[in-house]
């Protein structure tokens, strides 16, 4: 996956004023939300919404991502199969096993084959909000190439669990812990769950902080209030910034010097400490769209 | 004829007169006279107190022709207007001109009385609700005059607006005519929109529910002006004197214009010791000042005054020490009257001294910021605060013209589209505040400055505001909603809209 989002902001399908606002608020994604901000005598007509939307709008530099109903429903195939014509760029499989994975990339492929799309351009993230989810996360990854990363759904994880869901999220510790590590290892993005209290801004901070330090690359918003918060969470901090620069020039220079190892202000710099600045580089590139690392081989 | 910003107008419009073109903001401002009053001497300390208003207007001796005044610090609470037309309106006179600060949905039972030509032309600074329709559809006989607040000041001032009666709801009074805001149980601080009205009217008559012991403290009009003191029963429900928005806006989108609104400040150069503030009671421009309160606490800032209506947000600002000063031409709600009664640097201001072109300095002319809302505005700046984009009545200037061009930075904050309709376009239907006064345009989807600010322009570049052409905005918003029609509207007039200088910036035709 090429782009790295800090925030998905959760819109709800149905309610047309938000949809036609939601790019004002330069959230790095935009969840189009089909399943449970929508009731459901207003489904088809919210399908139909967000179907237009897509087609209408120009939500750059927003990604666009759908959440759909859970694909085991009388919904959930038909809102792949109608929203997948207008080509979104993520389709959020809610209530992810590796059953339901598969039968969205299966969708998809038919629906990228009918309408002449290149193959595997509309990708999928898997929310995983139950004990079974974590547990089969791996199962879920490999459940399909279109899979670009996980976000947890803390609400319905902690109701599956029977454990209470809390300001400080101590007991979504594990389910984080182990999907941001698992999406680590295949080199998927881990999004943490919304924080639930738009009011308590606070709160928000401390959640993200503790997301950022348990290996979330981003965040789910349901409230375009909380994105400033995410957005200052999951930036590397200037001073960092600073660093990784710095570390990227003088690796190039070593490099031609033929040095695979150099001090810089009498810190070693090596392979991993590189790769580390060409992360936090790339990662402030993506957010930005500016090139800071083109001059790097 | 055209006026300087290519308004159509006609030379002479019935019932109105003949047309003086506005020709630039800053025109007419040369030497001015102010008209003499004449008044009945009251020297020998005659009783002015009755206890009934129908023997009072029949003492009074109210004629064909006369123009009625009245403020409208009540808001949609007031009482008194209603209550003196129905007593007049039984009695045969017709023609009369109704010269209110405002007009509320409260005053409704006005319209019985435009239709049935009792009042036959009403002079006001706002109108909202029934009145408004009423006189778009053209129930009134002749053109309502559309005034700003300052330049209500001034036409009274200059005897362009001539009164005769002016009926003041008073709060407390005591027996001698000494009016004061602050107590009784429709207390709602200043009462800044009544001077002019009670220095300049032949006969001044305070209508109040709560008459005290003479003297009156915190005497807001003075007892040498007033000639009657008439109790009542009520003259206002409390609960329609708090305005209708005084809380900051928990939109995200109002909240991302308020906070581009404090960047385009701050970028300007006014965040800095002394800033002078102003802003309305909306929602959004609430939040400026909330986003304003932070940036002026993490600097460690403290401005000079806050203006205008003053809500509970500014006390609560002055109250911190972020203003030496707050002043105040009307207090929007409690907590604004419980400081005013309170607070020795919250300030009333008259109407005059807040916003007249024409005296020898406006408050408006000492403010460094002025935030203001917009219910369109087109390509060239001009803001149109009086009908809607249907062509009705539903507001007017207040204090929208008179602080666009006294401020040094002035600020419309706006959605780009309400209602599914764009609020820039290409053409205003009618122009309120003429766009050499306004700045700058923050809307969600862009910040636009004006081209003749250049300097300003450069500044925020420096500072890393990302700009766009105003017509830009306009195409984005015209891409969401289609391109609006014309209006199709009669060739009537209904309502003539004066700058605050007295000349003429736009006419409302019938809807």
């Amino acid at each position: 996956m090429n782009r790295f989002y800090r925030s998905m902001l959760f819109i709800p399908g149905n309610n047309p004023g938000m949809i036609q606002n939601a790019s004002v608020f330069d959230a790095d994604a935009l969840i189009f939300d089909l399943e449970d901000a929508v009731s459901i005598d207003e489904k088809d007509a919210a399908r139909v919404l967000v179907s237009m939307a897509l087609e209408t709008f120009d939500f750059k530099p927003s990604v666009c991502i759908v959440r759909v109903n859970p694909l085991d429903t009388v919904w959930g195939r038909e809102d792949v199969l109608q929203i997948g014509k207008y080509h979104p760029d993520i389709i959020l499989v809610p209530k992810a096993d590796p059953e339901a994975i598969g039968t969205c990339h299966a969708l998809l492929q038919d629906i990228e084959k009918e309408n002449d799309f290149k193959p595997e351009s509309i990708r999928i993230i898997a929310l995983i909000e139950s004990a079974y989810g974590v547990e089969c996360a791996t199962e879920i990854i490999k459940g399909s190439s279109r899979v670009d990363g996980i976000l947890l759904g803390g609400e319905d994880f902690t109701a599956d669990m029977q454990i209470r869901r809390t300001p400080e999220g101590r007991e979504l510790f594990y389910a984080r812990t182990r999907l941001a590590t698992l999406c680590r290892a295949y080199g998927l993005q881990f999004i943490d769950t919304p924080y639930t209290d738009v009011n308590d801004l606070e709160g928000l901070t401390f959640d993200v902080r503790e997301a950022v330090s348990l290996g979330a690359t981003g965040k789910a918003a349901i409230n375009p209030r909380q994105l400033e918060a995410i957005h200052r969470g999951f930036e590397p901090m200037e001073s960092d910034v600073h660093w990784a620069a710095e570390v990227v020039a003088t690796w190039q220079q070593a490099k031609e010097e033929g040095k695979g190892v150099f001090a810089l202000h009498g810190k070693m710099v090596d392979a991993p400490v590189f790769a580390r600045a060409e992360k936090i580089l790339k990662q402030v590139e993506a957010v930005r769209g500016e090139e800071l690392i083109n001059h790097v081989e | 004829m055209l006026n300087s910003i290519g308004r159509i107008l006609p030379d002479y419009v019935e019932g109105y007169g003949t047309v003086r073109p506005f020709m630039g903001a800053y025109e007419n401002l040369t030497k001015v006279e102010r008209k003499g009053v004449s008044a009945l001497s009251n020297t020998c300390g005659g009783n002015k107190v009755r206890e009934d208003l129908a023997e009072l207007i029949g003492e009074i001796d109210i004629k064909d022709g006369m123009t009625l005044s009245f403020h409208h610090h009540l808001r949609n609470g007031d009482k008194v207007l209603n209550m003196v037309l129905k007593l007049i309106g039984g009695m045969g006179i017709k023609n009369l001109t109704i010269a209110a600060s405002s007009l509320f949905p409260v005053h409704e039972p006005l319209v019985q009385w435009m239709k049935a030509g009792v009042v036959t032309q009403i002079v006001s600074n706002y109108i909202s609700g029934p009145v408004a329709q009423a006189i778009s559809t053209g129930e009134l006989a002749r053109p309502a005059i559309m005034h700003t607040h300052g330049g209500r000041a001034r036409a009274i001032e200059s005897g362009d607006l001539d009164i005769d009666i002016a009926f003041i709801a008073a709060p407390a009074a005591d027996a001698y005519g000494n009016i004061n805001g602050v107590q009784g149980p429709a207390a709602c601080g200043s009462l800044g929109y009544a001077v002019s009205d009670a220095e300049y009217a032949r006969t001044v008559v305070a209508v109040t529910d709560t008459l005290v012991p003479y003297p009156a403290q915190r005497v807001a009009i003075s007892q040498e002006y007033v000639d009657y003191v008439v109790v009542v029963d009520s003259i206002g429900d409390p609960t329609g004197i708090v305005s209708g928005t005084t809380q900051i806006t928990r939109n995200p989108i109002g909240l991302k214009i308020a906070s581009q609104a404090v960047d385009v400040i701050e970028a300007a150069g006014y965040l800095k010791e002394g800033i002078s503030f102003q802003t309305g009671a909306g929602g959004v421009s609430l939040a400026v000042a909330h986003f304003l309160k932070q940036k002026m606490l993490s600097k460690g800032v403290i401005g000079s005054f806050a203006s205008g209506g003053i809500t509970g947000y500014l006390v609560d600002m002055y109250e911190q020490g972020l203003f030496r000063a707050l002043m105040d031409v009307q207090c929007f709600d409690l907590e604004a009257i419980r400081s005013f009664k309170e607070n020795e640097g919250h300030q009333s201001m008259s109407a005059s001294k807040y916003g007249n072109p024409h005296n020898k300095g406006a408050v408006v002319d000492q403010l460094d910021v002025m935030i203001m809302g917009a219910t369109e505005i087109d390509l060239d700046f001009n803001v149109n605060v009086t009908t809607g984009s249907h062509g009705l009545i539903m507001g007017g200037s207040g204090g929208h013209s008179d602080t666009a061009a006294g401020s040094k930075l002035s600020i419309v904050v706006t959605q780009l589209i309400k209602v599914r309709n764009p609020i820039v376009r290409e053409r205003v239907t009618t122009v309120t505040t003429p766009g050499e006064t306004i700045d700058v345009v923050v809307t969600e989807r862009g910040i636009a400055v004006n081209p003749k600010r250049e300097k300003l322009r450069e500044q925020l570049v420096d500072a890393g505001i990302r700009l766009v052409e105003i017509e830009d905005l306009k195409n984005m918003a015209y891409e969401l909603t289609g391109e609006p029609e014309d209006l199709e509207l009669d060739d009537r007039v209904v309502a003539v809209v004066e700058y605050r200088n007295g000349t003429v910036i736009d006419v409302v035709r019938m809807v």
